[in-house]
């Protein structure tokens, strides 16, 4: 038990930095109801071009950081043209810029599926090594915040506003004068730049950037979201406190998985267990409604 | 202020499903007509408001508000001139987000976004003046977020979104058809106020030849994508449920076969 306690930073830290991630996954998912896939790709981008910056380039890494959110915002730029210009469905269209994201991923590094970056030749804002990770943390922690609280400002602002109201209602939202098109290409492109940062941070965390790094990243950010609606979505009705319960569902999916790691499941079977967590967390919503079809009450429920 | 010049629309043409909606609509309002719109079960009325309103592009004429073609023009940048209450009091809000936020989202119509705050604090108090002049109580809920709201107070909410900035044009599509009678008339009841107060320019469908004959200045009836009739001034107010059925046999050789529209005849 001590032995697992002692681990648990780790899962932390590894969650708090997939929480950007599902924040950028709560912008598309909850608040313009779109499934992006993109972000399996981007999360891949993020890296790609954060370690080979630093590495090759020798770049400041927060300069690197930071081109690396630009490299993201440009693939959601690429899905959202796909989708408002060439009338493609989100989703396809997500699907077709995360393929082509695999071969601008590979250039990225130079042909190579697989690209070190380590904590003794650079100096790198979070890592998993252990005497790091209570930096780690507070960094991952400090830019969960930043980014919380600049998204609390922008969705309050007129912009902010009518990218809302563009989710919420698209009629409604033409009617009264807003360009949905525009609106969701401004959703995708911030929601993939953070993805790419959280991508930038996760190649630092595990000391490379990896072709595959972004597979299956899209259920990892829809299990962070979902879970943290199940569990806080009755406390937390302030928009900056949801896209914190993001975080928070995020953090307790990865300490979830280190438990059942300690329980002895195949590391192999860990992406089976992350589809099955989501089609479960994606159903309750569903089957509870069912359920109160099957059994309508007959007097009056008293309010 | 609105001129509508030989518009057709086809929709889902050469198929099995085509449908000529609209064929060869002329129409002309001008400033302070308030229009009421009857006619049989596809008969283009829902067809002409959406044309003026942009969401499909008309196939062929034009239509030209207050001197400005915006026959070309994308139904967002429409809206600058436009109010629209629709049938559905789902569709005029936004569910997710708060009355005041709504509120704010229509003040803003036909102006640029930026970076400033959606909702302002002297916006607040204007909305909470705004909103009591309705006496649905909701002047102390501007936070609450519009998907709590019953369907009427969503049409009203609407209606107050819609003219607020007072619009070139008010197009109302059966904006009480969903509601029950009470509330429809309290809706319809504001709807006269505020088209008075501001001298607005509305086109209003109706299945309710009663209310048809009752509210504005000028009434038209549509058939199988024309407007076969066109009635304004003291003839329109002197008509009756029973002229109009006649009416409607005479221009048109068939029995009007809008369901709703023959239930309410009997009220």
């Amino acid at each position: 038990m001590l032995n697992f306690l002692q681990s648990l930073p780790s899962p932390i830290a590894q969650g708090m930095i997939w929480g950007i991630m599902a924040i950028g996954v709560y912008i598309t998912y909850k608040i313009l109801d779109l499934a992006d896939l993109t972000v399996d790709g981007t999360l891949g981008t993020g890296g790609a071009v954060l370690v080979i910056l630093t590495t090759v380039n020798g770049m400041n890494i927060y300069l690197a950081l930071f081109i690396a959110f630009l490299a993201g915002c440009l693939a959601g730029l690429a899905t959202g043209i796909l989708h408002t210009k060439f009338g493609i469905p989100a989703i396809l269209a997500g699907i077709l810029t995360q393929l082509a994201l695999y071969s601008i991923n590979l250039r990225i590094m130079m042909g190579k599926a697989n690209t070190t970056i380590s904590w003794r030749n650079h100096d790198l804002i979070v890592s998993s090594n252990m005497l790091q990770i209570g930096r780690t943390i507070l960094v991952a922690a400090l830019f969960v915040a930043v980014i919380i609280a600049v998204l609390y400002w922008f969705f309050g602002t007129e912009i902010g506003h009518s990218i809302r109201a563009t989710g919420s209602n698209q009629n409604m939202a033409r009617a009264n004068g807003i360009n949905t098109d525009s609106r969701k290409i401004i959703g995708l492109v911030i929601s993939n730049g953070l993805v790419a940062i959280a991508g930038g941070l996760l190649a630092q965390f595990s000391g490379s950037a990896d072709i595959n790094m972004g597979r299956g990243a899209i259920v990892i950010g829809l299990a962070a979201v979902i879970i943290g609606e199940v569990i806080f979505g009755k406390i937390f009705k302030n928009f900056a406190l949801k896209l914190l319960s993001a975080v928070f569902g995020s953090i307790i999916y990865y300490i979830v998985i280190a438990i059942v790691l300690k329980l002895g499941l195949n590391a192999n079977d860990l992406k089976l267990f992350s589809a099955l967590v989501v089609a479960l967390f994606l159903g309750i919503p569903f089957w509870k409604s069912q359920f109160q079809s099957k059994h309508i009450k007959l007097k009056e429920v008293k309010e | 202020m609105l001129e509508i010049k030989n518009v057709h629309k086809t929709f889902n043409p050469n198929t099995i499903n085509e449908k000529k909606a609209l064929k060869g609509i002329d129409l002309v309002l001008n400033e302070g007509d308030f229009v009421t719109v009857i006619g049989g079960n596809g008969a283009g009325k829902s067809t002409m408001l959406n044309m003026i309103a942009g969401v499909y592009p008309v196939d062929c004429g034009s239509i030209v508000i207050d001197g400005i073609d915006v026959t070309k023009l994308p139904e967002h940048k429409r809206a600058a001139y436009i109010g629209r209450v629709f049938q559905d009091p789902m569709n005029g809000t936004a569910a997710d987000m708060q009355i005041d936020e709504n509120l704010a989202l229509a003040a803003r119509r036909g102006k640029r976004r930026g970076l400033r705050f959606g909702v302002s604090r002297k916006e607040r108090a204007e909305f909470t003046e705004l909103l009591a002049s309705l006496d649905l109580g909701l002047e102390t809920r501007l936070t609450s977020k519009v998907g709590l709201l019953s369907g009427g107070q969503r049409q009203a909410v609407t209606l107050l979104m819609a003219t607020m900035k007072k619009p070139k044009l008010l197009l109302l599509d059966e904006h009480t058809a969903a509601l029950d009678p009470k509330t429809a008339k309290k809706v319809l009841d504001l709807t006269e106020k505020i088209v008075e107060r501001d001298n607005l320019t509305a086109i209003m469908i109706t299945h309710n030849m009663k209310d048809a004959i009752a509210i504005g200045n000028r009434l038209i009836m549509m058939n199988d994508g024309k407007i076969i009739y066109d009635v304004s001034g003291e003839e329109k107010k002197a008509l009756t449920t029973a002229d109009l059925l006649a009416k409607f046999k005479t221009t048109s050789g068939e029995e009007l076969d809008n369901d709703r529209m023959l239930l309410s005849a009997d009220e």
